[in-house]
């Protein structure tokens, strides 16, 4: 009993060591040697524009059900018109980045675990180290520096299109009226609103590239290697964004 | 020349290494040969530095490489090619972006001296008007050719070849060998071949090491192998089921 207790604790602290070794490598490889520019929008491509239709079609439905809820809520005080305001701050400061985020790591997350992972059993990744090439290079900075671009760029679109997604319930289906919708939000919503839901997104966008590309490039043996490395790849991932959320929140606020 | 010294490695409890010494003359084909799952593979990615020791060391060209740093290993490794048992193709790479891809990543040759590099590697190993499919549209023999090309087009001095014949018909078996002996005698490599194709590796190979319980049991050449008086010697060479090695 006291062996395995020990047993676990040496391997979580060898993977704790191990993750923490990835990350500051990532940062300093990124700074020390960028990679080149066509390999990051490749990149920015499958992070971003391909995770496009996924943003835009949560953040329509979610705006649209604050809309919903916000409205039931405020008409029980007679304060409708402040229905804006609460679309825009919930989504600007919370709901905008850790969905967005979300989203990215169920749709990208998991192809870069996947991808790297299935590299690294066909041997692809030691071919690069035989020829001389630092895996990392052409791997794991270029989606390092994609996610951490593409996430917030996700998050201000994930904020728009919410917004109206409430204004096309609030306005358009329950009567609010559109110009307290709008000034009332336009009064209420700071700077600092926009840039903590920015700077959230590039941590998110830092998490989801950290995560999926160790849990890739360490991925066990074969298909089941795999497919393990992928799932555990997702939920870490969003554990991790939303701890970090509160932790990130806490000290915004 | 590359020298092995009392290398040594396990994997969890199991010794897969076992205290062993080699030497690989340079301008070579070494083959080495033994039986599965005896670490010919591991040996092989020890050479390269892909596997780190125990304990023990491996020298190439006088430079030890266990333990060096990244940039220090990776200007070591600039002198070797490699081909894969799976060959490890790129998969979301086409045929020609595989086999440029070292020379665009490690020299600064322009695209046009890159492409006729490139072609002229494929045609080398027998390969024509493929470069634009993907390593999934290719059948084995031909992807390992394009391992092949890949391995020598930016003409190093070491090429490695783990089973460069597992799975193939015969007649593409011996095409790949014929290339290897072709491709060594016009490029000059020193090349070392972990084999289980008994005998037609003695045609290909100069000297022969058989490994064996974690060490190399005998090295020689060709003939020394072949009428070897080792009794596991004698029984790989023969794939008879009677003798020291043991089916696990």
């Amino acid at each position: 009993m006291v062996q395995a207790l020990g047993h676990i604790t040496i391997e979580t602290m060898r993977d704790l060591g191990r993750a923490g070794w990835f990350l500051l490598y990532s940062f300093y490889l990124m700074l020390r040697r960028p990679p080149s520019l066509v390999h990051i929008l490749k990149q920015l491509r499958f992070i971003g524009t391909k995770s496009l239709f996924v943003i835009v079609l949560t953040a329509g439905f979610t705006g649209m059900v604050l809309g919903l809820q916000g409205y039931y809520t405020l008409s029980k005080f007679g304060s409708e018109g402040m229905l804006g305001t609460a679309v825009a701050l919930s989504l600007i400061r919370e709901l905008g980045p850790v969905l967005a985020a979300l989203m990215v790591t169920g749709r990208a997350g998991s192809a870069i675990t996947a991808e790297i992972g299935i590299m690294r059993i066909t041997e692809q990744i030691d071919a690069l180290e035989t020829m001389a090439l630092d895996p990392f290079k052409y791997l794991v900075t270029p989606k390092f520096i994609a996610a951490m671009i593409s996430l917030p760029l996700l998050c201000a679109i994930f904020d728009v299109i919410g917004i109206y997604g409430g204004w096309l319930v609030g306005v358009k289906l329950l009567g609010v009226n559109p110009g307290a919708y709008f000034y009332e939000m336009e009064k209420s919503v700071v700077w600092r609103d926009v840039y903590s839901g920015f700077l959230k997104s590039f941590s998110f966008g830092v998490i989801i590239a950290w995560i999926g590309c160790y849990k890739g490039y360490y991925a066990g043996h074969g298909a089941e290697g795999v497919s393990r490395a992928t799932t555990e790849s997702v939920v870490l991932t969003s554990v991790i964004i939303l701890v970090w959320d509160y932790f990130l929140t806490s000290v915004l606020l | 020349m590359i020298t092995v010294r009392n290398l040594h490695k396990s994997f969890g409890a199991q010794k897969v290494i076992d205290g062993l010494d080699l030497d690989i003359p340079n301008g070579s084909i070494t083959a080495i040969i033994g039986p599965s799952g005896e670490g010919k593979s591991v040996l092989l990615k020890h050479l390269i530095g892909l596997l780190q020791p125990d304990s023990g060391t491996v020298e190439v060209d006088g430079e030890s490489i266990v333990d060096l740093r990244r940039s220090e290993l990776n200007r070591i490794r600039e002198k070797f090619g490699m081909l894969f048992q799976n060959v490890a193709l790129f998969d979301s790479m086409s045929v020609f972006e595989n086999v440029a891809f070292p020379l665009e990543e490690k020299t600064s040759l322009s695209k046009e001296e890159i492409r006729g590099k490139v072609l002229t590697a494929l045609e080398d190993v027998g390969l024509k008007n493929i470069e634009n499919k993907f390593p999934d549209e290719l059948s084995g023999g031909m992807k390992k050719r394009v391992g092949l090309a890949r391995a020598v087009v930016h003409s190093p001095k070491i090429i490695l070849f783990d089973e460069p014949t597992t799975g193939l018909d015969p007649i593409i078996k011996r095409a790949i060998h014929q290339l290897i002996k072709d491709t060594h005698a016009k490029f000059g490599f020193t090349a070392v071949i972990v084999s289980h194709e008994i005998p037609d590796i003695f045609d290909v190979a100069q000297n022969v090491a058989m490994l064996f319980r974690g060490r190399i049991l005998q090295h020689g050449t060709p003939d020394e192998i072949r009428n070897s008086t080792d009794p596991a010697v004698r029984q790989f060479i023969s794939g008879s089921l009677d003798g020291p090695i043991q089916m696990a």
